[in-house]
């Protein structure tokens, strides 16, 4: 019996944590913290409970307190529940000057619910983020891995009603 | 038009796999680069006058010519692909099509520092990128030009990649390195400087992906034949990340030395103002430089004709002028708030604020409410002074330059635009438009 019984790590992610563990001199594992966070939050509904940090403690060998310091500092990783989807407005100067605040509105709008908020079904949470390198490029977002780019009203309402049907599609 | 010594091929289809970029003279620096010593390419370095391209501007032959040679620890080289900086988007571009031209600087580099792993720290936001560059990585192995014995020279050398995870700070040399030790990104207090105790005490040189990049032209064609591009000490050709209210967004890589005018209005680089717009004002370096209006943007207070170099665009100082920074270029249209923009550049730097130094931590936070009020409508006179005095409080007194790229931006707007802080507490019921835009929130509420 595994002391962490609902951590789940797929084989493709297992040999991605299994190359980070090898790219760093035996005894200093511990640089693979955030790559393996990373894994671990995308592999366990996108948000990392005291289990999951926990099971990158003990895998790491390092103290749990470490894990949790390195989680709650960076904006990746989130220590509490987001939606099945969630939507990174990038919200800082470049992009503001760009529609990103009028773009913002409308997905609050569209969606029901504030930024910061999860929508009432947990499909959907809406975050602003800081400026994610996409200034030319303006408004965007990031969901998941994906940058979106260059959005307009119609645009956003075009990836959100497939990626909320693809996402139930799956459910089914 | 300009020499591209960087993204030359950029828009050559499959020039990310291997093959393409072979055929298109890729991976011919290294013959080259093993036949000199490492002293020598050191040198050539210097010669080019290439100086670091993440923003500070510092001689990037002089910071690898500091790297400690006495000690028998390993030695490493970082690539610094932590682009956070806002307004600058350009390392994205390098690497996402050109991921072999940063291995390839990469190899020449940790050759001549001696290094026998190195790393590429990148932003966790980037991961897709971070993908494209782990698919060229083992490309060059499978080539040969990563690995042992690289190309018959004796030379070993493993690349990793490694991605951060959301935070501006880790953009900063010291961060970089405590993140990539698996820690929260605390700068280090210097000395001791990275080339002697960096990465596991190690020592480390850490460059940004566009100062690695460049040491594949300067290493094919020699370091004067670089020099000889740009004006004075800025030497080369610099990727200007062009964003804001222009009609032709996105990265440019201009030969130094091109005027600010020509820039923004030639159909070459940023075709003009958007929808016929008026300019207002410019933050021609990333979100920290200090903010310039349209009087002193084109010609500077002495009456020279202001040029994108490292000189020309601090000509003035702070007084009247700015940086070049790392070249992120936001430029403002007439019906932008410098207010507004301002609360914002304070919220970003309150929110990326790592919190070790009390001035940053309490200050970021203080100018960002107190901006909040004034555009909102809640503000006072006084308040104006009261944010003079704070940002003038932080400047210098942290460990790391966060607190000073915090401040640059609300000294420069006040400076440049008193007017339009005074208008938004004398008229407040004019500037409140609750209506028509989201409310961010406050950080930490």
């Amino acid at each position: 019996m595994s002391a962490f019984p609902n951590i789940k790590i797929s084989p493709a992610s297992q040999t991605e944590i299994n190359q980070y563990l090898g790219q760093y001199p035996a005894d200093k594992i511990k640089s693979a913290v955030l790559p393996v966070l990373h894994i671990v939050q995308h592999d366990n509904g996108g948000w990392l409970s005291t289990e999951a940090m926990d099971y990158v403690a003990d895998m790491l060998k390092i103290q749990p307190v470490e894990v949790y310091e390195v989680a709650t500092f960076y904006s990746m990783f989130h220590t509490e529940p987001v939606g099945k989807i969630l939507i990174e407005v990038c919200h800082t100067g470049p992009c503001m000057i760009c529609g990103a605040e009028k773009l913002m509105k409308h997905i609050e709008n569209k969606l029901d619910i504030k930024v910061g908020g999860t929508s009432s079904d947990g499909m959907f949470t809406l975050k602003g983020v800081e400026c994610l390198g996409a200034c030319g490029y303006a408004p965007m977002f990031q969901i998941g891995e994906e940058y979106y780019e260059n959005l307009t009203n119609e645009k956003v309402d075009e990836i959100l009603d497939l990626l909320k049907s693809e996402k139930l599609s799956q459910k089914a | 038009m300009g020499r591209k010594l960087l993204l030359e091929n950029v828009d050559v289809p499959g020039i990310e796999q291997i093959d393409t970029y072979i055929k298109h003279g890729g991976y011919r620096s290294l013959s080259k680069a093993f036949k000199m010593t490492p002293d020598e390419i050191v040198e050539e370095v210097k010669i080019s006058g290439l100086r670091g391209r993440g923003g500070a501007g510092f001689g990037t032959g002089m910071k690898w010519s500091f790297l400690d040679k006495s000690s028998d620890k390993p030695r490493y080289l970082l690539c610094n692909a932590d682009e956070s900086e806002p307004g600058t988007f350009k390392d994205r571009l390098l690497m996402e099509k050109l991921p072999h031209l940063l291995i390839e600087g990469m190899i020449v580099g940790s050759f001549a520092l001696g290094c026998k792993t190195s790393y590429i720290y990148i932003r966790g936001e980037y991961m897709f990128v971070l993908r494209i560059l782990q698919k060229a990585i083992n490309e060059a192995y499978a080539k040969g030009y990563l690995g042992k014995n690289i190309m018959g020279s004796g030379y070993d050398l493993d690349l990793y990649v490694h991605p951060g995870a959301g935070a501006y700070i880790c953009g900063e040399e010291t961060a970089l390195i405590e993140s990539l030790e698996g820690k929260r990104g605390n700068p280090r207090i210097k000395p001791p400087f990275p080339a002697i105790s960096g990465l596991w005490a190690c020592p480390t040189i850490v460059n940004n992906v566009e100062s690695l990049a460049a040491i594949v032209p300067i290493i094919n064609d020699g370091g004067a034949e670089y020099a000889k591009i740009g004006i004075g000490k800025s030497t080369g050709t610099k990727l200007i990340s062009a964003s804001g209210n222009i009609n032709k967004p996105g990265v440019y890589e201009i030969e130094m030395g091109v005027p600010v005018e020509e820039f923004i209005y030639s159909d070459e680089y940023c075709g003009g103002m958007k929808n016929g717009k008026e300019l207002k004002a410019c933050v021609p370096g990333g979100s920290s430089v200090p903010i310039l209006p349209k009087e002193l943007l084109f010609t500077t207070k002495e009456g020279n004709q202001r040029l994108m170099t490292y000189e020309s665009l601090a000509e003035g100082s702070f007084a009247s002028g700015s940086m070049l920074g790392s070249g992120g270029f936001i430029v403002y249209d007439e019906e932008q708030c410098i207010v507004r923009n301002t609360w914002n550049f304070t919220r970003f730097y309150h929110h990326e604020s790592c919190g070790q130094c009390s001035p940053c931590r309490e200050g970021t936070g203080w100018m960002e409410r107190v901006l909040h009020n004034i555009e909102n409508g809640h503000g006072h006179q006084d308040d104006i002074d009261l944010l003079w005095d704070i940002q003038r409080r932080i400047e210098g007194n942290t460990i790391c330059p966060l607190g000073d790229a915090a401040a640059w931006p609300v000294a420069a707007a006040i400076r440049h635009f008193r007017h339009e802080f005074e208008y938004h507490v004398k008229y407040p019921h004019k500037v409140f438009d609750a209506d028509h835009v989201y409310q961010p929130e406050l950080v930490g509420s």
